[in-house]
């Protein structure tokens, strides 16, 4: 039953131009940042033969890709959740769903799948460019695939966000600038702590950056696994409340 | 299960915030009814649809659905009901196949059996053609059709819809009635309308809401014979004995209206012949007769608009 309602989700993102227009666009400027690390790594190159043990093309073309592939997710995820339950409420097809024999657990978690799906498919498609660069050099699979996870981690922590806050209003705009207000705020929110110079303070330890950066190393730290756990956790649990709100009250 | 009730309503009370959108309101729907549910604007139809579907939690009250409790036992309870909402519920940049495939999903029919459930909720909702185009590029009247496509397509107890034949032509109006009458066969059926003549049309029971509460609940075969006229009103000038007018052949009951007005039931047999024959007769003077007959607006106007109608109309059943 989540697969179906998952599956209509995914459906009718493609059914509209913009998730080809974001995935189009988003996927031109991770190619274009792709390429810059490559030529800077090619001008590294002789530099680097020398040293022992210096970082390899995992650490001078993933890493930085991805670093900025995660900010890019941050810009266009609201738009991609904005719409998935605020226009749902707006055009009244939710009685399709409220009338049909599933729980709301299902109805959300199967939206949010919906949604998480169509990142996956992006983040395949930017796994394809690292990857193919298999063909001429050694690359660190290891640190490719901890980048890899810290940034689906990342972007399903963002649909998790937006997805509540989409169910919060029933204007897609509104939904789309809550949440690209939230994450914003959720990624900068460690600034504090930095300049402070306190790197425990416990801001930083709610700022998404945090983290990421040491997936992106290639450290696998399960108190940061399960910070996006939590998060994912949490605004889906949100999600679900606020649905059976809608019941509840007008 | 054809001797349970497939709705079951009990004591169901709504608020919204302070204002009370449904009154403690209670009634049942056995399997070949087709109930409609009629009230002025904002009288709590949409609400009592609404609750009775999942759709809104009710503040107080009971529903089963064929004998399941919808609040302890949603999900069974939900495989039962088909709705109609007001606006139907149509993703516009699916196709009506698509649409209707999704639909039989989300209502958890078999696999195997899917595709033949689409292909009969179209033919009976008169979609046959129409599969393969876009919902948004449909009409109004088509679109609703697919609401109702999508309401049946579970072969669910009991239909629930809300002003089904708004925004259709004519045409389409017979269709959708007839439509109604066949599945009411083997259905339970609530519809909520405006429009009066429907109801006679094609209801076997009529309710009457207004303010939140029930005001009139009969069989539309009751409802007809308040309707017909069964009475008349006899002015005299000089006033008879009740006892006496009741001894006309045919009346059934008289009633003193003012000291020179009488209304006067009969039943199969008309008596005004025998009445104005007696009148000569016994010089009772008449001067006034006048067959009272009553129009379904007259009484949905007589028990929605005035409070203290509401209560005798109630009585007189």
């Amino acid at each position: 039953m989540i697969f179906t309602i998952a599956a209509r989700e995914l459906r009718s993102l493609f059914l509209s131009p913009l998730a080809w227009a974001i995935l189009a666009v988003t996927l031109f400027i991770l190619a274009y940042l792709f390429l810059t690390q490559i030529e800077t790594y090619i001008g590294l190159q002789p530099r680097l033969a020398a040293i022992d043990g210096a970082p390899g093309v995992a650490d001078i073309v993933v890493a930085p890709l991805f670093a900025d592939a995660a900010v890019v997710l941050l810009l266009i995820t609201p738009l991609i959740t904005m719409r998935s339950i605020s226009e749902e409420r707006r055009n009244r097809t939710l009685s399709l769903l409220f009338s049909a024999p599933v729980s709301m657990t299902e109805i959300v978690i199967g939206k949010y799948l919906g949604v998480l799906s169509f990142f996956l498919i992006l983040l395949a498609l930017l796994a394809l460019m690292p990857l193919s660069l298999l063909v001429g050099t050694d690359l660190d699979l290891g640190k490719l695939a901890a980048g890899l996870l810290g940034l689906t981690l990342v972007v399903a922590a963002f649909s998790a966000i937006g997805l509540y806050m989409s169910s919060l209003t029933e204007q897609p705009t509104v939904a789309a600038v809550t949440t690209f207000g939230l994450l914003l705020l959720l990624w900068i929110v460690d600034w504090a702590g930095t300049t402070e110079a306190t790197g425990s303070s416990t801001l930083a330890q709610l700022s998404m950056l945090r983290h990421y950066e040491p997936l992106l190393k290639g450290l696998f730290n399960s108190s940061d696994i399960a910070y996006y756990l939590l998060i994912i956790l949490l605004f889906i649990g949100f999600t679900i409340r606020r649905m059976d709100a809608t019941r509840l009250q007008h | 299960m054809s001797s349970q009730a497939l709705v079951h309503v009990e004591h169901l009370t709504r608020y919204y915030s302070q204002n009370c959108a449904v009154n403690d309101v209670s009634f049942d729907l056995a399997r070949g009814e087709v109930l409609g549910f009629l009230g002025p604007n904002g009288a709590g139809k949409s609400s009592t649809m609404q609750i009775i579907t999942g759709n809104l939690a009710p503040t107080a009250g009971q529903i089963s659905i064929a004998g399941l409790d919808l609040l302890e036992q949603p999900k069974q309870a939900k495989r039962e009901i088909g709705y109609l909402p007001e606006q139907p519920p149509v993703y516009r940049e699916l196709t009506v196949d698509e649409y209707l495939l999704y639909c039989a999903r989300l209502n958890r029919i078999a696999r195997s059996r899917i595709s033949a459930a689409v292909s009969l909720a179209k033919e009976r909702t008169g979609l046959g053609d129409t599969g393969r185009r876009l919902i948004g590029n449909l009409s109004k009247g088509y679109q609703q059709r697919v609401g109702i496509a999508q309401a049946i397509i579970h072969n669910p107890a009991v239909v629930i819809l809300d002003e089904p034949t708004v925004g259709l032509d004519p045409l389409q109006i017979r269709e959708i009635r007839a439509l109604i009458c066949e599945l009411g066969k083997e259905h339970g059926i609530i519809l909520s309308t405006h429009i009066l003549p429907e109801v006679q049309a094609t209801c076997t029971r009529v309710q009457i809401i207004n303010r939140g509460k029930l005001v009139f609940s009969d069989s539309t075969a009751g409802l007809q014979s308040r309707m017909n006229a069964t009475a008349m009103i006899a002015g005299f000038h000089t006033t008879p004995d009740l006892a006496a007018l009741q001894q006309i052949a045919g009346v059934e009951r008289t009633e003193a209206l003012s000291d020179k007005r009488v209304r006067i039931h009969y039943g199969d047999s008309n008596p005004a012949e025998a009445l104005i024959e007696q009148s000569v007769a016994q010089h009772w003077r008449l001067h006034e007769l006048t067959p009272e007959c009553r129009t379904l607006e007259q009484i949905f106007i007589e028990l929605t608009c005035s409070e203290e109608h509401t209560q005798s109309g109630g009585n007189s059943q």
